[in-house]
């Protein structure tokens, strides 16, 4: 297997897909939260595995390289194992799960707690590219909507959130303004992680099975949307880590038995073990 | 002149246009900063940059247009041996490249339509030397402004006025590389 994967290009996809999603990455770039079309490629990994940040990651790749992955927060899920081990296979590069000793780290629905630096990319893995598709399924209309900057259906929606519930209940892939202009799904990302859509570092986003690239450029202004009366709120389990003691990282609920018993942990591995590590609980 | 069309490309593609690549993404991310990108070297007077950049970017499925001095026997010749991207005029174009004075008048590139704003013309504007003072910019990428010596600035006050339409530029002089998204605001510095 391995020997076999050697005779594969350099970060394994071919020059010309390679060059494909480069020019829409460029454009993505140039579009801040505008979707670029592309020409997704099959991958040895079905959809929803992170087909989409794969094929980003390949095409941004160089050997210098120290690639970190996470899946939820975590480096040792299989879906971040694995990929991490294909592009150290594939690409040859270095590979790590500190999060400041990374140069691009590709993440499934998570921002790491460490804050982000220049000379990093985050490559973000996005089911849905649309933030409005649950609200018009018609491709053809919500490409007329985002030309028309025609967003007052997602109000709507975040309105009726507070009509039924008494508050905005979107707690995930919390919609977003890029630079002013076009609504965005900042991928199935806790709600938490809103504020750190505004980073220093370069943050990509790639949806494989939709053919779909977007970016958000460093230091560029990301509004969650809300309202006057009900400002956003980027909110998170009310307790410290069980672990660490962070009382400032996203947590998971973790059950620890047959009766009901449960923690919470921090969902960012590299963080909570950071801390850990330094005596912090 | 043949043998020059068939040297000068990338002794090794992969690695080469991916670092390129990362060149030309970091200068179209934080505008006005100034990069190094080499690998290709082309007929005069296509910069090492540009050159480069052509590698990286273009092939047979992005029209190319070279301006007047830049359309040469060898560069045609260069261009198509190494990315087969045909060459057409300023309006079929997806990329240009040139001097700034022989890139005009930018009316005629592809801005992008309001449904699809990425089929726009990204321009490589060859230049003399990149220098980071001038024009004042500011926008997605800058952190607080940023400094870059342009051709001129009403033409891209008015490319950036027409956002989300527009087109993007990058500027190589040598092998340095920089880049001005539609995004960016410029100002006389």
């Amino acid at each position: 297997m391995t020997d076999d994967l050697r005779e594969y290009n350099f970060a394994y996809l071919d020059e010309e897909t390679k060059r494909m999603i480069r020019r829409a990455l460029l454009k993505a770039l140039a579009i801040p939260g505008y979707q670029v079309p592309f020409a997704s490629r099959e991958m040895p990994m079905p959809y929803g595995w992170g087909t989409g940040g794969v094929q980003v990651t390949a095409a941004c790749l160089v050997p210098e390289d120290r690639l970190k992955v996470i899946d939820q927060g975590a480096d040792d899920t299989t879906n971040a194992v694995s990929i991490r081990s294909f592009f150290a296979r594939t690409a040859g590069v270095a590979t790590t799960e500190r999060a400041a000793e990374a140069t691009l780290i590709q993440t499934r629905h998570r921002i790491p707690e460490t804050p982000l630096r220049e000379g990093q990319i985050l490559v973000y893995q996005v089911p849905i590219p649309e933030p409005l598709r649950f609200l018009e399924p018609r491709e053809t209309e919500t490409r007329r909507m985002h030309a028309l900057e025609d967003y007052g259906l997602m109000h709507v929606k975040l309105y009726e959130d507070i009509a039924r519930h008494g508050a905005i209940s979107t707690a995930y892939a919390y919609p977003v303004k890029v630079a002013g202009r076009y609504v965005m799904d900042p991928s199935p990302i806790p709600k938490f992680d809103n504020p750190k859509l505004e980073s220093a570092a370069i943050q990509l986003f790639g949806a494989g099975r939709e053919q779909r690239i977007y970016a958000v450029p460093p230091y560029t202004q990301v509004v969650s949307l809300d309202f006057e009366d009900h400002p956003f709120e980027a909110s998170k389990p009310d307790h410290p880590c069980a672990l660490c003691g962070a009382t400032d990282s996203y947590l998971d609920e973790v059950i620890t038995d047959d009766a009901g018993a449960r923690m919470f942990v921090c969902s960012d591995t590299d963080y909570c073990a950071t801390r850990q590590a330094g005596g912090a609980a | 002149m043949e043998s020059q069309s068939l040297t000068g490309g990338f002794s090794d593609p992969p690695v080469m246009s991916a670092r390129a690549f990362r060149a030309a993404l970091e200068a179209m991310a934080r505008p006005g900063t100034i990069q190094r990108i080499e690998g290709a070297e082309a007929p005069a007077p296509l910069s090492p940059a540009a050159a480069t950049l052509i590698l990286t970017l273009c092939d047979g499925g992005t029209p190319l247009y070279l301006t007047p001095g830049y359309d040469s026997a060898e560069i045609r010749a260069w261009v198509t041996f190494h990315t087969g991207a045909p060459l057409v005029a300023r309006d079929a174009a997806r990329f240009a490249v040139g001097p700034w004075a022989a890139l005009a008048p930018l009316a005629d590139y592809a801005a992008g339509t309001a449904d699809y704003p990425d089929r726009s013309a990204t321009l490589i504007v060859e230049c003399d030397a990149l220098r980071s003072d001038g024009a004042r910019l500011t926008g997605p990428g800058i952190r607080d402004a940023a400094h870059l010596a342009l051709p001129e600035i009403a033409a891209f006050q008015a490319n950036a006025a027409r956002y989300p339409l527009g087109l993007d530029f990058f500027f190589t002089a040598g092998t340095q590389l920089a880049a001005l998204p539609r995004t960016t605001q410029v100002e006389a510095g």
